[in-house]
Parts: structure tokens; C-alpha cells; sequence
């Protein structure tokens, strides 16, 4: 029996691999297996190769594998570019239509499965998803009505006739394939899950559940990959709370738009990627300069320009923090888990209102779009906290305006908004003083960038920094965020194993950088190794600049486009230790 | 009810003695007070530029954004709390030019909002350059042998996006510009008013004389009908878009607000915003 899994299916884009992955994997989910997936997929919608890579196992895991077991192959393009990853004893299930061989040196078992003829006997050779997807759950030895409860969800509203016959070719996949193997194989036979069905999402679903519970009402956004889906959830969810998505001309106009909105009272996000980041960029010092508040995701991808539109990245870090023209407060908070995404998203919007600054909630493709399982979510525990958002403003005489701007110990203002009937007030983008006015005055001017700059010292979101170090002297502190933690995560395990006291800090808060939290773990450890993918090491930069330790500090690198595997960072690590 | 004075302020604007842009200031004071609007109840959202202050000068809530993104700004106020009365407010540059893609997309979009656009044909407080509205052959700093590009036609680009209101004035009109923008104010649905407001210190040609010779009002037109789309273009291109009045208006659209689904009509920022946990157990539920 074993604990863990991994299973890919290959094809060109439009085959059906992403329907296969889909009922696959929720089969699995609902006999509680914990699921992180993996989507190779290109820019383009039809051909191409694309693949789907599900680690299914017993215990989490955050972390993309480092081999496979299970290759279901639609093409021979499928078995060329993936069949190096299978592990010695791995198994390939290959549409015999195309004659499927193994690249020379591949020590893996081939079962031909006549898929698409199964599929076309049944009537549709679009099908053949679950002929292929049948036969390779049998291999499993699952339980196969589990299946097909998936594959009735999947196609229920589509009537009994056509269940049916998906019904039937998962079974004529399966029974053609237990034949070919004599029967499921005992080495991929996984032990029981806890039978706990877990929620399974992808991080921008997280994000727009989040935005939901925290009470966003309205979003305004542009497509683009891989940002779209948290729009395209909440255009199903928001009308149902009264709110409404709008798909707005460009990404300028989507910033804009939400910073209307959130001046008029309603909590409003945008999302995109780094081009639509940069588009954003004067817009969020309008919002910084007006104290406005503001929560913008950026979902990153390969760039720069158009990039690598639909591979992983973390190369937008600089352009978060230091992005906008002069110098503005702003907050980037960067989730590091499938709940982070959930509970960021909420303390995003809460830290956008109490200190009245825009929020950038920093993600990366694998992380935003890779499917994996989620714990409970806990509603009870979030509090929408609207900072000082006045309802009952005092009378104000002829001509006087509500001091919007008023300096307090805090820096933040009190905030009424349209509509209250003694709040009249004027916001700028020009500088300006206590009540909104343009000013030039330069003790006004100074003393203003100063209450502005200084909102955001000394905040601390919940767990700006994220430690597992139960050495009191480190060998090797590794460093990472977003969606790296599982795979240094695993890594450490590894290492640990070898007898090397290894340390590992995921951080959360990357702007303002949480240097008095981090420094500590600095000292402690001989080494420090900053896991990114990106080419220029900004993560590392940011723990030089702010805390130090230049000497201690090496980089690891990876900008092709992939997410690390836990082998890369174990194998990197031991070079350098 | 408040009257026109309690739409004024005590700043004193920075505008050139003369300029046209006073008179698009008091007109909106005054159409504010004749359809019944509270000072509170009225957002000025306005772009960058000379005209771009506006949203200063008069009482009431008032957002002074950034270049061009008047028009997303004022959409994002609207849908927030559609009880509040929205305009906007910028020059010809910030509308026909760097903002002119918001301009077009609001038209489509149709929101409840309305937009005044000072057009004085020139960049003013950048000191004199052309705008997209600079005829041909028009000299300034940025263009010294004359503009070489064609001129553009906001009423013609307005008609052509689907736009349920299009006017134009003349800032000397006080009394029809006011009447105009009482009119957009009532009209559901974007409302978009040109009005020409002569810059005195950059634009030697299109002066309030130059104005005066040369622009059409619709008045002169007693069958004139401004539900008719077709008989609206013809008027543009025959007076080559020196025509001031209501140029167009469909009230059988209805706006944006109304036609999204589950829209209530009170004011999106008045909602609670706290789920219940069925409510917050049914989302969990899709994803299981």
C-alpha cells in the first residue's frame, strides 16, 4: 500500500483532458484523498499539447511531485514530452489508435487501450476522455461507483441517456484495461483515505470566496491568464448579494472604476497579471494619494511584455512594492496556501479600509489556477473591519468642509462617504490639505507625506511570516513565498532526514517588509537560501535591503517557466551545504 | 430644497479672467438646485486639465482624479450608490484624448451618470498644444506648421457608440447650457454635453466671436426631432458639428443599473455586507 500518487493526463488543448482531470479528481476528493494539481497548459484553445499532473495522497501536500506514476496518453506527443518524468515500474495508458511506443530508455509499462474505437462504438469519439480515464482509475483498484457518481454530476444536466453512455465507456475502458493487466496493480494500490471529502478549489476561486465573505460587492476587471476566473466566480456569485462584476474597456478603467466605488462605500477589487499591473500603476498612487481604499490582485505570470502568459513566474515582486510614481503607502500581502488566498483576501479588504491604502494581494499562476485540496473554511472566524468610516459626521459651518484629510496620531482620517449630509468634503490627487483642498504649502506638503507614509509603519498582517525552525542553530534557513512554500516544505523534510538542521520562513508580508519578524531566523542560521522564480532574485533583494545578511544569502533561481520541484531545492541545498 | 448658492464654495478658482469655464461652473450650480439635488447628494468626479478643477469649485462631494479616468471614476461612484446624482466633468483632452476609450465604453455601458466636457479646442493648462478637437491646419506649440491630423467628432463618435444623449452648448448660453444639463440630469442613462468654452489665453481662433458667427441652435429648426438618429447625424455632419441644443435622445434604453440582474434600487454602499452561514455554507457546497 502507498500514501501518495501521481497521475497526468496528456493531449492537445480542446482533447478533453482538462473534463478528465475534473471527474477524476473529484472521484478521488470524495473518498478523501488530499489532490494538488498541476496545469501545463499554452496560449492558445485548440492543439497543443497540454497536460493535467494530480498528486493524490494521504496527508497534504503543497507540492508538485518529482516523478509520475500514471501517464494516460491521447497522443504519442503526450508520451514524448512526459514519459521522462514516470518513475522505474510507472505506467502508461496510451490510446492504441496511434500505435504508442516508449522513448528508448523509459522503464515503463505501455497498456494500449483502444480509446477512441471504445468511444466511437459508443457513438462519439468525445468520449474517449472517459474510456481513458476508466481504464486508468481501474488500475487503481478504486472503487469504480465513486466514478461514476463523478461522471453523473459531470454530465447530469445533459439527461440519463447521455450519463449513460459516458457510464458505459468508463466500464468498456476499465474492464479492456484490467484485462490487458491482469487485474488492478497492487503496487499503485493506495492506502484508505480518511473518506473526509475536502473543498477543492483552485486559488482564484479561494480569492473570490474571500471577497465574497469579506463583503466585496463589486468587482471591475479585464480578462486575462491567469486572472480571469476570480472574476468569472464572482459574476455567478455577486448578483446574488446585490453586487455585480463589469468587464470594463481596459485594466485602467478597471482600477478606476473600483476606486470610484470603494470612495463611494463599496468594498470593490480588481484582479489581473503584470501587464494589466502596469497599466494600474498611476491609478494606485490616486489611490494612495487620496487614501482611498483599494484591493488589487496580482495573479503573476511569465514576463515581461506578453511573457509566458500561462507559465509561473514571481517576477512582479518589484513592481508591487515600487510600482507608482513617487511615493505613495501601500500594502502587498502575497497568500501562500489555498486558505491563505481565502483569509488574505479578506485581510486585504480590512487592511485597505483601516489604514485607508491600496492592497495588492500578490499570487502566482501555480498557485492561483493549480486545483489542490482545501481545509475548512471558517466564516465565524472573519470580522469585516471597516476602520474609521464615519456615519454621524458633526454639523460643519457655511463653507467648512469635513476635514477628510485631518492629521491624527495614527495618520488615518476620518472617512465619510457621498451622501452623508455634514460630510462635504473634495478629494484630490493634487496635494492638498486637511479638508481636501489643493496646496502647495510646503509645511502642509511635508507634513502630509508624512501622514500618508507613515499609516502603514509597524503593520502586521496575521502571519506575515510563516516559520518551521525547531533548531536553536540552523545549518540552512530556506526562504520562498507564494506558492514555493510546499515544495521548500518538502525539501526541508528531506534535508532534515540527511541530518541537516533546516530551517524555513514563507513570507507573507512582502510590503512593508517584516524585518524585525524575520531578522531573528537571519541570525540563527549559517546559511539562507532564497527560493524564487524569478531571474533577478527581488525576494532575496528585499531581505537584504531591509534586514541584512548579504553574506549568509545565496539564491535559487528558476525563470523557465516551471514551478520548482522538491527535488531541485533538496538537490540545490545539499550542494551548498 | 437647496438654491444654486448652496453649490458654491469659497475657493476661488484658477481659471484665466474670461475663460468659459466659469459659466459651465454656474450653469451646473444652478441645474443642480432646479431639479431638486442636495449638495450631498450630488459626486463631481473630474479629470485632469484646467477644466479638471471643477469638481473643486462647487459644493458638494467632489473627486479630482486623474488624466482621462474621469469617466470610469464617475462609473464606479454610480454603481456604488446609484442613489447619488453623478457627473463628470473634464476638457477635450482628457476626454477625446487620452481618456477617449473610457468615453466611447461609458456611452455603450449607458450608466446613469452625466458628462460635461469643457471644449475649448486646445491644451490649456499645459500651455498650448492641440487636442483632438484643434481643426486642421490649427497652429500651436506642438503643432507650428498647423495640425495635420482630421479633427474629432465627439457627436458623430457619441451617436455611432449608441449614446441615449448627446447635447452641445456654448458656454455664453448660460440659459440653454443650464437648461441641458437639467436635461441630462433628469435623462436615465449617460448624457453626454459639449459644451464650447473658449480658452481667451491659448486659442486665438475659436473665440466667443468666432462661436458666435459660427455655430447653428437648433432652435432655428422647429422640426427638428431628437428621437430621430439618422435626421441627429445628418444635423452633425451638416453644420460640420457647429450645432449647439439637444442633438439626441432615446429614453426607451434603459440604463445599465437597471439592467443588471438583482440590482436593488437602494444604494449598493447602504447594503449589509455580512453573509449568513447557510448563505456562506452553500458556496463552500460547490466546491465539495
Amino acid at each position: 500500500m502507498i500514501s501518495q500518487l501521481s497521475w497526468k493526463i496528456g493531449g492537445q488543448q480542446g482533447e478533453g483532458v482538462e473534463s478528465t482531470d475534473r471527474i477524476f479528481s473529484t472521484a478521488l476528493n470524495r473518498l478523501g484523498y488530499y489532490l494538488y494539481g498541476y496545469r501545463h497548459f499554452s496560449s492558445r484553445i485548440k492543439g497543443g499539447h497540454t497536460n493535467n499532473k494530480i498528486r493524490i495522497s494521504t496527508k497534504p501536500h503543497r507540492a508538485i511531485s518529482d516523478d509520475l506514476d500514471i501517464l494516460v496518453a491521447f497522443d504519442q506527443e503526450s508520451i514524448d514530452l512526459n514519459a521522462h518524468e514516470l518513475r522505474a515500474g510507472g505506467v502508461v495508458v496510451a490510446d492504441a489508435k496511434f500505435n504508442p511506443v516508449l522513448p528508448e530508455g523509459v522503464e515503463a509499462r505501455l497498456f494500449p487501450v483502444p480509446i477512441t474505437s471504445i468511444a466511437e462504438e459508443l457513438g462519439t469519439s468525445l468520449m474517449k476522455n472517459m474510456v481513458a480515464s476508466g481504464a486508468s482509475w481501474a488500475l487503481l483498484g478504486l472503487p469504480l461507483e465513486v466514478f461514476n457518481k463523478a461522471v453523473e454530476e459531470e454530465f447530469g444536466r445533459k439527461g440519463p441517456a447521455i450519463v449513460e453512455k459516458n457510464v458505459e465507456a468508463v466500464k468498456r475502458g476499465s474492464e479492456f484495461v484490467l484485462e490487458l493487466a491482469g487485474g488492478p496493480l497492487e503496487e499503485f494500490r493506495l492506502e484508505a483515505a480518511d473518506g473526509k471529502q475536502k473543498l477543492f478549489m483552485i486559488g482564484n476561486e479561494a480569492i473570490g470566496l474571500g471577497s465574497v465573505a469579506a463583503g466585496c460587492r463589486l468587482m471591475s476587471a479585464y480578462p486575462i491568464t491567469p486572472a480571469s476566473e476570480i472574476m468569472e466566480y464572482l459574476i455567478k456569485k455577486l448578483p446574488k448579494f446585490g453586487g455585480t462584476v463589469v468587464q470594463t474597456e481596459d485594466e485602467i478603467a478597471a482600477v478606476t472604476m473600483a476606486i470610484g466605488a470603494n470612495y463611494a462605500g463599496v468594498r470593490t477589487m480588481t484582479a489581473s497579471a503584470g501587464p494589466g499591473l502596469s497599466l494600474m500603476m498611476e491609478a494606485i498612487g490616486l489611490a494612495g494619494m487620496t487614501e482611498t481604499p483599494l484591493v488589487i490582485v496580482d495573479t503573476q505570470r511569465g514576463g515581461p511584455s506578453t511573457g509566458l502568459p500561462t507559465k509561473q513566474e514571481q517576477s512582479d515582486l518589484n513592481a508591487m512594492v515600487y510600482g507608482t510614481h513617487g511615493e505613495i503607502p501601500k500594502v502587498v500581502i502575497a497568500p501562500a496556501t489555498i486558505e491563505d488566498c481565502f483569509y488574505d483576501t479578506v485581510e486585504a479588504f480590512n487592511v485597505s479600509e483601516q489604514y485607508q491604502v491600496p492592497v495588492i494581494v500578490m499570487t502566482d499562476l501555480q498557485l492561483s489556477l493549480g486545483k489542490q485540496s482545501c481545509e475548512p473554511l471558517d466564516y465565524e472566524s472573519i470580522k469585516i473591519e471597516r476602520g474609521k468610516l464615519v456615519h454621524d459626521a458633526l454639523e460643519l459651518e457655511p463653507n467648512e468642509l469635513f476635514k477628510r484629510y485631518e492629521f491624527t496620531e495614527d495618520g488615518v482620517s476620518s472617512r465619510v462617504l457621498p451622501g452623508e449630509k455634514y460630510g462635504l468634503h473634495h478629494v484630490t490627487g493634487v496635494e492638498h490639505d486637511e479638508s481636501g483642498r489643493p496646496s502647495e504649502n510646503a509645511v502642509n506638503r511635508q507634513k502630509m507625506m508624512d501622514k500618508r507614509l507613515g499609516k502603514i509603519k509597524g503593520l502586521q498582517i496575521r502571519d506575515a511570516i510563516r516559520v518551521e525552525a525547531h533548531h536553536e542553530e540552523l545549518d540552512l534557513l530556506l526562504i520562498g513565498m507564494g506558492s514555493t512554500g510546499g515544495t521548500i516544505d518538502e525539501a526541508r523534510a528531506r534535508l532534515e532526514q540527511d541530518g541537516v538542521a533546516t530551517g524555513q520562513v514563507t513570507i507573507r508580508q512582502i510590503h512593508p517588509f517584516p524585518t524585525d519578524l524575520l531578522a531573528p531566523y537571519l541570525e540563527r542560521a549559517k546559511k539562507v537560501i532564497v527560493v524564487e522564480n524569478n531571474a533577478t532574485a527581488q525576494l532575496a533583494s528585499q531581505i537584504k535591503m531591509n534586514a541584512g545578511y548579504g553574506n549568509k544569502i545565496h539564491h535559487l533561481l528558476k525563470y523557465d517557466g516551471n514551478p520548482f520541484l522538491p527535488l531541485e531545492v533538496y538537490t540545490a541545498c545539499k550542494e551548498l551545504n | 430644497m437647496a438654491t444654486f448658492k448652496e453649490f458654491r464654495n469659497n475657493v476661488k478658482p484658477n481659471w484665466c479672467p474670461g475663460c468659459g469655464d466659469f459659466s459651465i461652473q454656474a450653469a451646473i450650480q444652478r441645474a443642480a438646485a432646479n431639479v431638486g439635488l442636495e449638495p450631498e447628494n450630488l459626486a463631481v468626479i473630474s479629470g485632469i486639465g484646467c477644466s479638471g478643477r471643477i469638481s473643486g469649485y462647487i459644493n458638494a462631494y467632489g473627486l479630482h482624479g486623474i488624466h482621462g479616468r474621469a469617466l470610469p471614476i464617475a462609473q464606479g461612484v454610480k454603481l456604488a450608490n446609484r442613489e447619488l446624482t453623478v457627473i463628470a466633468s473634464g476638457g477635450d483632452g482628457d476626454g477625446f484624448a487620452i481618456g477617449m476609450g473610457h468615453t466611447v465604453h461609458a456611452i455603450r455601458r449607458n450608466i446613469d451618470i452625466t458628462y460635461i466636457v469643457m471644449d475649448n479646442q486646445i491644451y490649456g493648462l499645459t500651455k498650448g498644444q492641440t487636442s483632438p478637437r484643434s481643426a486642421e491646419g490649427f497652429k500651436t506649440k506642438s503643432t507650428p506648421e498647423g495640425s495635420i491630423e482630421s479633427v474629432l467628432s465627439p457627436l458623430e463618435i457619441a451617436l455611432s457608440a449608441g449614446a441615449t444623449f448627446v447635447a452641445q452648448s456654448f458656454s455664453s448660453d448660460l440659459k440653454q447650457l443650464t437648461a441641458l444639463i437639467e436635461a441630462g440630469l433628469n435623462h436615465k442613462g449617460f448624457s453626454l454635453i459639449n459644451v464650447f468654452s473658449p480658452c481667451v489665453t491659448f486659442n486665438k481662433v475659436n473665440t466667443y466671436d468666432w462661436f458666435k458667427e459660427n455655430i447653428v441652435n437648433l432652435s432655428q429648426f422647429p422640426d427638428y426631432d431628437p428621437t430621430n438618429r439618422i435626421a441627429a447625424m445628418n444635423k452633425i455632419m451638416e453644420t460640420n458639428g457647429l450645432l449647439t441644443g439637444l442633438i439626441y435622445q432615446n429614453t426607451a434604453r434603459k440604463p445599465y443599473e437597471d439592467l443588471i440582474a438583482g440590482f436593488q434600487p437602494e444604494g449598493l454602499a447602504r447594503q449589509d455586507l455580512k453573509l449568513t452561514s447557510d448563505e456562506f455554507d452553500k458556496l463552500l457546497s460547490e466546491f465539495k
